[in-house]
């Protein structure tokens, strides 16, 4: 109950922060797409680069666990473009069309009801996933620095360099 | 409370404040944001009604469990955090196509919302093919420093602005 109480409340949040970030919206996800206004891009990368230097700190504390999802490159990259496809037309992701709906951005309603189809239409085709795209080019649950055996700290600092570099020349351009 | 009803927060301060709550909502509970697990849990609520004993017997709604966890009611409290913002800034409510595909492809609410149907069905399906969406394994996936993060991002992004060409051409309409 705690656990759900919780939930709702960092949902919340999250949702309040996106809209207040003019993320949640059609004309951005596609501005983005189309290479004109990179606003959701520049919220994603600081989203991640705050994260990841607090989550390493926490973890090298022993604090927290982290929670990787495996790499096989079948599901990552044949999934990966399937779903840029589908966003290319819907123009919201998963998350920010929950958020859209609740902007009042309702034709995100049947983008909504369209996600619902597709996940019962992977339930359909998973067993065939399994033995087939799923099983291309397993590597398992691995991040960059276990992948080049150097300390994470280095990757942090590049990564955050490297992510500085491309907001600076975001806001150079003035996209 | 201004800043509560300002329309626009920077896109960085905004991402500052959703790192934050993503480094908190791991320390304190143990949760990665992720959205698109959820709909496969709607699926699996919306079949069970009509055939219970068929999605008991599927490997994929085993696998995901079709239960209100974490996820579902942090999926959900997106959609109210933006709510509560957009009203909280007096944002026009109840928009039913999104201006920029207006400016291409028309006024019609048909076309638009079968297109964003159509798009979402698609989407879902890629983004469980993937096991993951830009929150799973955009945000969550990159602040660990995961390769399927990466590999799953730049795919989404990819195929996206493919489809934003072949939709939208190579015009600059919009600025």
């Amino acid at each position: 109950m705690n656990e759900l109480l919780i939930g709702a409340i960092t949902g919340i949040l999250f949702g309040f922060i996106m809209q207040k970030a003019q993320v949640i919206r059609y004309d951005k996800q596609m501005a983005a797409l189309r290479l004109q206004d990179m606003t959701i891009v520049k919220f994603m990368l600081t989203t991640i680069l705050v994260a990841m230097v607090g989550m390493y700190l926490l973890f090298d504390l022993g604090l927290i666990k982290f929670s990787l999802k495996p790499l096989i490159l079948g599901g990552n990259v044949l999934g990966g473009l399937i779903f840029g496809i589908g966003w290319g037309i819907l123009g919201y992701c998963p998350a920010t069309a929950m958020g859209a709906l609740g902007e009042g951005r309702y034709d995100s309603a049947f983008g909504l009801m369209g996600m619902i189809l597709g996940a019962g239409l992977y339930a359909e085709a998973y067993p065939l996933m399994k033995e087939t795209v799923l099983t291309w080019g397993d590597f398992g649950k691995i991040t960059i620095p276990l992948a080049l055996g150097i300390n994470h700290w280095i990757v942090i600092v590049i990564l955050g360099a490297l992510f500085i570099v491309l907001f600076r020349w975001f806001e150079k351009k003035g996209l | 409370m201004d800043i509560l009803r300002k329309k626009t927060w920077s896109p960085y301060t905004a991402g500052v404040l959703a790192g934050i709550l993503l480094v908190l909502s791991v320390f304190i509970m143990g949760k990665y944001f992720g959205a698109s697990t959820t709909f496969v849990r709607v699926a699996g609520f919306v079949e069970q009604s009509v055939a219970p004993e068929k999605v008991a017997s599927m490997a994929y709604f085993i696998k995901e469990k079709v239960i209100i966890d974490w996820q579902f009611v942090f999926v959900f409290g997106v959609l109210f955090g933006a709510l509560a913002s957009a009203w909280l800034s007096k944002e026009k409510m109840a928009v039913a196509v999104p201006p920029m595909w207006e400016a291409r492809f028309g006024q019609s609410r048909v076309r638009r919302w079968m297109a964003a149907f159509l798009g979402g069905t698609v989407l879902m399906f890629g983004a469980r093919l993937a096991d993951g969406c830009p929150s799973g394994h955009g945000l969550s996936g990159l602040a660990q420093i995961a390769i399927s993060g990466y590999v799953s991002l730049i795919c989404f992004f990819l195929a996206g602005m493919i489809l934003a060409r072949i939709l939208y051409g190579g015009g600059n309409d919009h600025e």
